[in-house]
């Protein structure tokens, strides 16, 4: 095989028709304040783990509501569950109820990486 | 039936009659060496009008530009100075061959008009370097607008159609649009940035039968940055890849272009595609030819293949000869205009590029 020095880039596309958003959907059956999320980030520009990681709690929102599991378990493992995140928030999204419940979820399908 | 017609007329320019300065591109003459002498035989000896190809003429920096390495200073510098060569040559229709050059010289009288400061600046760096004076161009069109204008002359002279002389039936034609041409400043191209019909028309009036398909605006994947570094290339061909892709199912015979980036990368990345993945887009794996406006012309005037340069490009064109009926001898593809022999270039691993019915 000739060596090209590059390969062809993969498409960034999510389908959304093929993404697993039961599972969304399941989360807002526990935690029905999930849905009134606006992504403003304001939950992680008073996070304390987002001082000291890279963790973000509205990007983990946002790949748990589009189906993109992978890697998701870890970065969840990052939140302390203090709930500042959950004072500060316009919206009265229960953000501390969301973030433990996407685990549980992520641990029923075997994304585990934490012991609840 | 009227008020859709005087919508319609928002998204015409105007193309001028005769009279050109002619501006050719840097990278068509050895990507595509037969399309600029075509489109001039065209002009002058089908058409009969009067277009200057005056040998001083230069690069507008299209490419050093978009890469980011050229100021716009010296753009809006070099390109007075073309303009000051066509002030030389008593002409006022200025013709550039390549899309990009096209896209470079809208938006420089673009910025002249809404900045005069900048014209003012530019009159003098020219001044200074060259001691030349320009006048801006009464009117700017590309190549590909000249074509479409007397396309219906054209189709008279011409002796053959897109139509496949098997079936009977039109030849599905894809028709690509250089993003600089109307995706820059939509008012200068025909048909504007949503409906552009510059190539549409061309394969509509000659025959064929244009394909919609879903990335039919999608760019080539040449955009300048996602390829000239050899890291982003991934960018570019997973670009012309999806385009591809794309349009399979309706099973084209042939892609027509208007710019040469576009042109050399879905000629040539479906090569690259073939060897990294084995993937070709046509039934006897040897891709869609991929033609310029010219050569499409051209070959449907009745000019020869071979000196229209088709053996040049990557997919080989012959499957589409056959389809319209031209009349070739394959013999004479590799001999040079002294009658001697050239040698055939190697060829690929997967892409096949010799024709057998």
């Amino acid at each position: 095989m000739k060596n090209w020095g590059f390969k062809i880039s993969q498409a960034r596309i999510i389908d959304l028709d093929k993404a697993n958003t039961k599972m969304f959907e399941d989360l807002c059956l526990k935690v029905p304040s999930a849905k009134r999320c606006i992504m403003c980030g304001g939950c992680s520009a008073t996070c304390t783990a987002s001082n000291h990681t890279n963790f973000n709690f509205r990007n983990c929102n946002l790949m748990f509501r589009r189906g993109q599991f992978e890697g998701l378990a870890e970065e969840l493992d990052k939140c302390m569950l203090c709930g500042k995140c959950k004072l500060v928030c316009p919206r009265g999204v229960n953000t501390r109820a969301i973030i433990y419940n996407m685990r549980i979820i992520l641990n029923k399908m075997n994304y585990k990486n934490i012991e609840l | 039936m009227t008020k859709n017609k005087h919508y319609w007329n928002q998204y015409q320019k105007e193309i001028a009659d005769d009279n050109y300065f002619y501006e050719r591109s840097c990278i068509r003459q050895s990507f595509f060496p037969g399309s600029e002498t075509t489109f001039l035989k065209i002009l002058r000896e089908e058409l009969g009008k009067t277009i200057i190809d005056d040998p001083n003429q230069h690069t507008c920096t299209g490419i050093g530009y978009h890469s980011d390495v050229v100021p716009f200073d010296t753009t809006m510098t070099v390109c007075a100075r073309l303009f000051s060569l066509m002030k030389d040559a008593g002409f006022k229709n200025y013709v550039p061959s390549c899309v990009t050059s096209f896209g470079v010289f809208t938006e420089v009288i673009e910025t002249w008009q809404n900045f005069p400061e900048e014209l003012e600046k530019t009159r003098n760096f020219l001044r200074k370097a060259t001691g030349r004076e320009f006048d801006i161009p009464n009117n700017i069109v590309h190549p590909s607008d000249i074509i479409y204008k007397y396309r219906t002359e054209l189709k008279n002279k011409m002796k053959y159609q897109l139509i496949n002389q098997e079936t009977g039936k039109p030849l599905k034609g894809v028709e690509h649009i250089g993003c600089h041409y109307g995706k820059i400043f939509s008012k200068h191209a025909v048909g504007g940035a949503e409906f552009p019909q510059v190539l549409a028309g061309m394969i509509e009036e000659w025959g064929g039968e244009v394909v919609d398909y879903p990335e039919r605006r999608h760019c080539c994947g040449f955009g300048f940055r996602q390829y000239l570094v050899m890291a982003n290339r991934g960018y570019s061909v997973a670009n012309t890849k999806k385009k591809f892709d794309s349009m399979q199912a309706y099973k084209p015979d042939f892609v027509l272009t208007n710019c040469p980036g576009c042109t050399m990368f879905m000629d040539r990345w479906q090569y690259t595609i073939a060897e990294m993945e084995g993937i070709t887009y046509d039934d006897k794996k040897m891709g869609i030819p991929v033609l310029t406006y010219e050569e499409l012309a051209g070959l449907l005037l009745g000019y020869n293949p071979w000196d229209l340069g088709l053996q040049l490009h990557q997919i080989q064109s012959e499957s589409l000869l056959n389809k319209i009926g031209i009349k070739y001898d394959p013999k004479d593809k590799f001999v040079g205009k002294s009658g001697t022999f050239l040698g055939e270039p190697n060829k690929p691993e997967k892409l096949i590029v010799d024709y057998e019915k």
